[in-house]
């Protein structure tokens, strides 16, 4: 099971959004995608969903069940919490009996109470939606996970609250998951593998492992690699920051003591950086 | 079926919050009465005499097959601008040509006032029972057409992509999208140009026809029978606040209950 995007352009009428982009995306792995905002993330996880047809290029999704997260709930107001959790399971003609049981478990899983379940979406907090659209891809058991800035209006402990318990269902099952998302810190906590991407027209133009086991990331090792991350020249180019004042904190002292500095490697036209944080 | 219980069930807490609505009408009530006093029965009769005399007509049989001629003709131009107008206008909403072109259609029709069509209906048709029942249906149309393109018009792309992505097959689409989307539009439609049709068969009954409550009320006119005038105007009414709050309003409040304001 994988994913594969070969040469994947893709053009609105005149305007091309993407351009060449290649991702192998294999079983188990986590990836997050960031860039600057208006760069073709959405669109190209829109393709991926088959929501829209690549201009040119191939998408070929070889897993069984893709599930897709929209970046707002976008729940059916006509429906109760239940009755959208279970949306995927009653397309795919589950009994009755077996989608109440298992949207309802799942939604526990997720915090929802019964009484929740009950509610139709405009009677739920926001973050109470995000859990039931999160619910809604989850019910579908899926090898492959899309999302888009899945969590990005809800505040700091709603959001680390639901990447926990995302993290835990994925962790679970093997899912495969490629993500969007604005907040490099949460791309480090989150994936094995980050890719930037630039605008106009979308492209990828870095890639960086992260090669610590997701169970061993701390704190500090999180905000270290983040500020590595952020240090390194295609993420600065890609937001439009300026170049760093300090272009590397080489050695140790201060708050980035420990960390190397990130080393870009060249494969092929795209950059590769390796941020592997060893205990120093 | 399920709507038929949640229906039931519903009447009595329904009917129990209605009381504002019933203070409100006995508020009414007791105004008409003053006016009554003030310029006597021959002007205004009072609620008691007119109540009297409604009974009394219920009683003679008569009133009940007037009543009914009219809710004939009243439902039956009612339901053909409700199949007419909700297909026509569901079918315009689907295309932008033809949303836009209807507009300006549809300023016309709904600013054309309804004596000016039954005018028209009555040199068409004559003095039969397809002059008030066209009129009723070209007063209804517009409405109804209105709301059936506005709720194809607002389907959201969004939710369009969701039954996409969550690979809902074409009928359950239609059944948990589209449908309850529209009707959310339709039904208020629906609602209001009920309540039109009822006004309007009177309407057109007082000039066109020799039977129906439109024409007893032009012949208690011409009796100068201030008492019968005011009963048939009280049946009417009566009959439509039944209609419009013991069945259209709590199968409203069930279609609709995941609307945020009800
Ligand atoms: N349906 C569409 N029609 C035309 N242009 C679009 C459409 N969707 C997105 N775009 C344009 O494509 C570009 C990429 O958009 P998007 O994929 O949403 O970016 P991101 O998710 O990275 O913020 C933007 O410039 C946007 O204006
Ligand atoms: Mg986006």
């Amino acid at each position: 099971m994988m994913l594969e995007l070969s040469q994947l352009s893709h053009r609105f009428a005149l305007t091309e959004v993407l351009a060449g982009i290649n991702l192998t995306l294999p079983a188990g792995e986590s990836v997050a995608l960031v860039g600057p905002s208006g760069c073709g993330k959405t669109t190209m996880l829109n393709l991926i969903a088959g929501l829209d047809r690549p201009s040119e290029g191939r998408i070929e999704n070889r897993y069984a069940a893709t599930a897709y997260v929209f970046q707002q709930p976008r729940l059916l107001p006509w429906k109760t919490a239940l009755d959208n959790i279970a949306l995927g399971l009653k397309a795919r003609r589950v009994g009755r009996q077996e989608w109440e049981a298992r949207a309802a478990a799942l939604g526990r899983r997720l915090g929802l109470t019964g009484a929740d379940l009950d509610k139709f979406p405009h009677a739920l907090s926001g973050g109470m939606q995000s859990r039931v659209a999160l619910a809604r891809a989850l019910a579908l058991e899926p090898d492959l996970l899309l999302l888009d800035e899945p969590f990005s209006a809800l505040d700091v402990g709603l959001k680390a609250e639901l990447y926990a318990l995302l993290l835990a269902e994925v962790m679970a099952r093997g899912t495969s998951v490629l993500m969007i998302t604005h907040d490099l810190m949460e791309a480090v906590r989150l994936s094995d593998r980050i890719l930037m991407m630039a605008p106009a027209p979308g492209r990828i133009v870095g890639e960086f492992r992260l090669e610590r086991a997701q169970a061993e990331r701390d704190e500090a090792w999180i905000y270290h690699s983040t500020a590595a991350f952020m240090r390194t020249p295609e993420v600065r180019a890609g937001f439009g920051l300026p170049p760093p004042p300090h272009p590397s904190p080489a050695g140790g002292g201060g708050q980035g003591g420990g960390l190397p500095p990130a080393a870009a490697s060249s494969r092929g036209p795209e950059k590769k950086a390796e941020m592997s944080c060893g205990a120093h | 079926m399920n709507l038929l219980r949640a229906w039931a069930t519903g009447i009595p807490a329904y009917l129990w919050s209605g009381w504002g609505a019933v203070a409100s009408l006995m508020m009414l009530l007791a105004l008409w009465d003053w006016g009554s006093q003030l310029y006597g029965d021959l002007v205004l009769p009072s609620p008691l005499a007119t109540f009297d005399t409604l009974a009394g007509l219920l009683a003679e049989g008569g009133a009940w097959q007037e009543l009914a001629v009219t809710a004939r003709r009243a439902l039956a131009g009612f339901a053909l601008s409700l199949a007419v107008g909700s297909v026509l206008g569901l079918l315009a909403g689907l295309s932008m040509t033809a949303s836009m072109m209807s507009r300006p259609i549809v300023t016309v029709l709904v600013g054309m006032p309804p004596i000016a069509w039954l005018v028209l209906a009555l040199l068409w048709f004559g003095a039969g029972d397809a002059t008030p029942v066209f009129t009723v249906f070209i007063a209804c149309f517009p409405i109804i057409f209105v709301g059936a393109l506005q709720g194809t018009r607002t389907l959201d792309d969004q939710l369009k992509d969701v039954a996409r992505a969550y690979r809902l097959p074409a009928r359950m689409t239609l059944t948990d999208v589209y449908l309850p989307h529209v009707l959310s539009y339709l039904f208020p439609a629906w609602i209001a140009a009920l309540g039109m049709s009822w006004k309007i068969v009177v309407m057109a009954e007082l000039l066109s026809t020799p039977d129906g409550v439109g024409a007893a009320l032009a012949v208690s006119r011409a009796h100068l029978d201030t008492a019968a005038s005011m009963a048939w105007i009280a049946a009417v009414v009566g009959l439509l606040l039944a209609v419009e709050y013991l069945v259209l309003e709590p199968v409203k409040r069930e279609v609709e209950s995941w609307r945020e304001v009800q």
